[in-house]
């Protein structure tokens, strides 16, 4: 059940499904954008930290989103 | 103010320029071709006598009271069907006409009771004021029973719980009937029999409530005696007294005459100059006020320390200062992000923006969000992305102009009722309707209505369909290249891109279900038929791809040059009252007011130098996100105004495990709401009744909210945030709801020309209202986009994650009817229970046979989430396979049954595709009873 998937996990892999169809670092830089437009301070602390802990479920554009995002990009 | 009595022009307003003279009884006057010699004659200050006219309906020719002579025409032509023609003289006061009216009068009088006195339209009958203008002084054949045969025993239906129809008083001028038939648009009345015999009908001959009535009330504010009367004013009496205010239901915001006899309120009559309504109403605004003076109402504040505690009524001083002492405990305790707020669409804009204010400045961060978030924030994405601001582009008078309209996943007849009547007024004329939805809707096929293409699309697959009609309008060559060229930018790469053979209507189709060639059809009407309007709901926003729908929608629009001017645009019909509103005054967690974000650094200046506090920079929790972040323990305390989240958003059972796990809930509310029940603290709100402010409407105009009364709770609700916010150590500190007003335009560009006095002299404004535009812009984008160049923006279709399987095998959409509004909470506290007592579930009488479901049976609802139990409704309006119910009743709760899932882009719910299993049951199992256990548990 998605319901057991960390929110954060879910929200960021709804994102990323949406650009699939894109180039991959163009999608990647899209996904960070609206990141940082939209997501509380306390969520990406949370999508780093599954990152960090090796994004178990987390699409792989997300991972590179929230990469290129605590990068400054 | 007194009565205010608007003028009756006896027919409607013709366009064109004054370019027709005549003279009436002497006077000249000039006035558009085709207009009447009635009208002409009321705008050169004369009255002529009528009975079977009014301004709001096209002429009758029936009463023969408004004959007229003219010179060098024959006869005594009836003035209300006679146009005029340059240099007519008209005479209206002759002695021969004085006797033809009186010869009338005398007809009708001798049918019709002489009670006046005791007559409950006594001093409002146009009967009555026509036998003093015609100067009346006897019947020749008697009145009453004197005269012979006559109507005064005829019966009284009182059968719907507003108004009484009292068929001895009819003069059977058919102004109901053709109220009903032009006004409204629902033909339920008609005239039975002939000559004698002939009188008004509610449908096959029954009571009103028994036929197609929809009770809007249109057919008694046209008839000019007592027949058709409301019940309050049978009740209480005539008023004395009227307020002009606007209607806190739906997003079309009708504006009203709220009529008192002293501060009692008798009746809601529409205000004919109101510019979202022009005098018409629904069932809601003009009848469902009851609720404002229910006794279920809080008056005084009230706290507790635990929700299992029982509530205790405090003074305001204690309830401020236990709320402020809490929230400061709880930020020193868990950090300045671990509260937050959630303003409330059906409060004035003024009080949203003290909220949203409140939450930025005192608590100090951006936890800001409103109901919009589960409604139309989709559109908010979706419009800024395309044409650069959120909000629909005409203004409702539009749909007047279009040839083609296009409604998506919107059911107006139900959610937009006062609306719809112009869009079906406009249908009737000639215009095309192509219907995408996978209900059959009302509008489908209606009197004198049938929709050219009604695609029954399978839920989930909005953006299949709109790439379909992009991908004929580009590779037929349908596009509007010079449009395109002049006003948008990134055109070919998306052309190129929707092109593609996965966007063809034969792919399509095995998608969505509707066959390509209806597919081809109904995109090849939109693109050609002249002007294309697209009218849209949250069967378009409440998807995972709710916002690249919206974008799908724009860039359909602007392909084939369908923005910019009248008949045309992109059309979001709003849910509540203020969403636009409550959206424009900065409610959304990345967002200040005016939809700029917190992030610009200029733009927060503006607001750090006025209120003298640095702000957060970085957005703030969005509604969903403040349920995680409670369940998962960093988000410890929230302000709500006005919203029932526990029972208005979805997956309730994690709404309410998030509520019950906050340190602190505040809710601002007329009632014990589904929310109020996991709150400590409630402030009770004041019913739009009592406010003064404003509210925006779909079409962003701007109307005024007068208060008809004093706040019953002794504050109104923007003061409470104040002294809340100052207790909290912020100075805030307003005189009036207009000075909020005043700071809102001061900083804020679209509202710049926007303030009391301006709407109090103009009537109403839409924004943008400002030094260019000082009365407003009706229609958005005539000359650029808010962004400059539209923007194409390729829109993938991505299937939802939630599909139908063996185990929830039906897709479940929910949605609204006529009689109630949105949780419920205000309608379910009139007499429009009378419509809808019980949310319902409809489905397929295959789905239903196959598993021996008959009308009516109880059955169980279950999803991957949750179960609920309700009645079937069979109905083939939905397609095998699809279910639908409303979430209006707590007792059934819907949303235990819909899920997490959301748009992708601004996490609004997916409320429309949730794949569920229906079964009989006899186990009448109550939402509201088992979650109230749950929250047993929780509170001990």
């Amino acid at each position: 059940m998605t319901a057991t998937v960390p929110a954060t996990v879910r929200l960021a892999n709804e994102i990323a499904v949406q650009f699939h169809h894109r180039d991959p670092d163009a999608a990647a830089a899209e996904i960070a954008t609206h990141l940082r437009s939209f997501w509380e301070p306390r969520m990406l602390t949370a999508l780093y930290a599954h990152v960090d802990a090796g994004g178990d479920g987390l699409d792989d554009l997300a991972v590179a989103a929230a990469r290129r995002l605590r990068a400054g990009g | 103010m007194s009565l205010l009595r608007e003028p009756d022009f006896g027919t409607p307003a013709r366009e064109g320029a004054a370019t027709v003279e005549l003279t009436v009884d002497g006077i000249a006057v000039a006035v558009a071709p085709g207009t009447s010699v009635m009208r002409a004659a009321k705008q050169a200050g004369v009255d002529i006598p009528k009975l079977c006219a009014t301004d709001s309906l096209e002429a009758f020719g029936s009463c023969r009271l408004c004959v007229v002579e003219i010179d060098g025409a024959r006869g005594t032509p009836a003035s209300c069907t006679t146009p005029v023609s340059d240099g007519m003289a008209v005479r209206t006061q002759t002695e021969k006409l004085g006797r033809l009216r009186r010869g009338v009068m005398e007809l009708y009088i001798s049918d019709h009771p002489l009670d006046c006195l005791t007559c409950s339209a006594n001093g409002d009958c146009e009967l009555q004021d026509m036998a003093g203008v015609t100067g009346l002084r006897e019947v020749r054949y008697g009145s009453g029973v004197d005269a012979g045969a006559n109507h005064l025993d005829a019966p009284k239906d009182t059968s719907n719980p507003y108004f009484d129809f009292d068929a001895s008083k009819c003069i059977v001028c058919s102004r109901c009937v053709r109220a009903c038939d032009e006004v409204q648009g629902t033909f339920a009345l008609t005239i039975d029999g002939r000559g004698f015999d002939s009188k008004v009908a509610a449908g096959a001959g029954g009571s009103f409530m028994e036929s197609d009535c929809v009770s809007c009330g249109a057919c008694v504010q046209a008839c000019p005696t007592a027949t058709l009367q409301e019940r309050s004013v049978v009740e209480l009496g005539m008023p004395t007294r009227s307020v002009v205010t606007t209607c806190a239901y739906c997003g079309v915001g009708c504006s009203f005459k709220a009529e008192l006899r002293g501060d009692e309120l008798v009746r809601m009559v529409p205000y004919k100059d109101g510019g979202a309504n022009e005098g018409h109403s629904c069932v809601k605004g003009r009848f469902a006020f009851g609720y404002a003076d229910h006794p279920d109402r809080v008056l005084a504040p009230m706290v507790r320390d635990s929700i299992a505690d029982p509530w205790r009524e405090v003074s305001w001083e204690e309830a401020i200062g236990f709320t402020a002492r809490r929230l400061r405990e709880i930020q020193a305790e868990h950090g300045v992000g671990s509260i937050g707020g959630i303003t409330s669409s059906r409060t004035t804009n003024e009080e949203v923006y003290v909220v949203q204010k409140m939450v930025r400045a005192v608590f100090g961060n951006n936890n800001v969000d409103t109901c919009a978030r589960v409604c139309h924030s989709p559109t908010g994405y979706g419009l800024k992305q395309t044409f650069g601001t959120s909000a629909g582009t005409q203004d409702f008078r539009s749909v007047a102009r279009s040839d083609v309209i296009l409604v998506i996943g919107a059911n107006p007849t139900d959610a937009h009722p006062v609306f719809a009547s112009r869009m079906k007024r406009r249908l009737r004329e000639g215009a095309k309707l192509i219907v995408i939805d996978p209900r059959r809707i009302s509008l489908v096929r209606s009197p004198h209505i049938e929709a050219a293409h009604h695609l029954q699309l399978a839920p989930g697959t909005n953006v299949a369909v709109v790439n379909a009609f992009s991908h004929v309008v580009v590779t037929e060559g349908l596009a509007d290249r010079e449009f395109v060229a002049q006003r948008c930018e990134g055109y070919e790469e998306w052309a190129e891109f929707i092109a593609g053979e996965e966007h063809s209507p034969e792919a399509a189709e095995e998608i969505t279900g509707v066959p390509a060639a209806e597919l081809r059809a109904a995109a090849r009407l939109y693109a050609t038929g002249g002007n294309g309007a697209i009218y849209y709901g949250l069967g378009v926003t409440e998807h995972s791809q709710g916002s690249t729908m919206v974008m799908g929608m724009a860039n359909l629009a602007m392909a084939t040059g369908n923005i910019g001017r009248d008949g045309v645009g992109v059309n979001p019909l709003r849910g509540q009252n203020n969403v636009q509103g409550s959206c424009d005054m900065g409610s959304f967690p990345h967002e200040l007011p005016g939809y700029r974000h917190v992030g610009d650094d200029d733009v927060r200046g503006i607001y750090e130098h006025l209120w003298g506090v640095d702000l957060q920079d970085e957005p703030g929790l969005r509604i969903p996100n403040m349920f995680d972040a409670a369940t998962e323990g960093s988000f410890r305390a929230l302000f709500v105004q006005g919203e029932d989240i526990a029972q208005s958003d979805p997956n309730t059972q994690h709404v309410h495990a998030a509520l019950a796990a906050l340190d602190l809930l505040v809710v601002q509310d007329l009632f014990v709401n589904e929310t109020a029940k996991f709150a400590h603290v409630l402030l009770p709100g004041t019913s739009f009744l009592e406010k003064d402010g404003t509210f925006t409407n779909a079409e962003r105009r701007i109307n005024r909210v007068r208060p008809v009364m004093r706040p019953r709770t002794g504050k109104h609700e923007w003061e409470i945030v104040c002294e809340l916010s100052q207790a909290m150590g912020y100075p805030m500190h307003y005189e009036s709801s207009a000075q909020i007003m005043d700071e809102i335009a001061l900083t804020t560009p679209t509202f710049a020309g926007v303030s009391f006095e301006h709407l109090d002299r103009v009537g109403s404004v839409q924004w943008p209202c400002n030094e260019a535009a000082p009365n407003g812009t009706p229609i958005m984008h005539q000359d650029g986009f808010v962004r400059g160049l539209g923007r194409f923006v390729e829109t993938v279709y991505v299937p939802t994650s939630e599909r139908s399987t063996r185990k929830f095998p039906l897709i479940l959409t929910t949605g609204r009817i006529l009689s109630q509004y949105n949780v419920g909470a205000q309608t379910r506290r009139t007499a429009n229970v009378a419509w809808h007592p019980e949310d319902l579930l409809e489905l397929h009488p295959h789905d239903a046979e196959v598993r021996g479901i008959r009308d009516g049976d109880l059955v169980a609802l279950s999803s991957r989430v949750g179960r609920t139990t309700l009645r079937a409704l069979l109905s083939d309006r939905m397609p095998v396979g699809v279910c639908y119910t409303t979430f209006h009743h707590p007792v059934t709760g819907a949303n235990v049954i819909t899920t997490e899932n959301s748009d992708w882009a601004t996490n609004c719910p997916e409320y429309k595709v949730t794949a569920v299993q229906v079964a009989l049951t006899t186990e009448q199992a109550s939402v509201r009873e088992e979650l109230a256990r749950d929250r047993t548990r929780v509170g001990s």
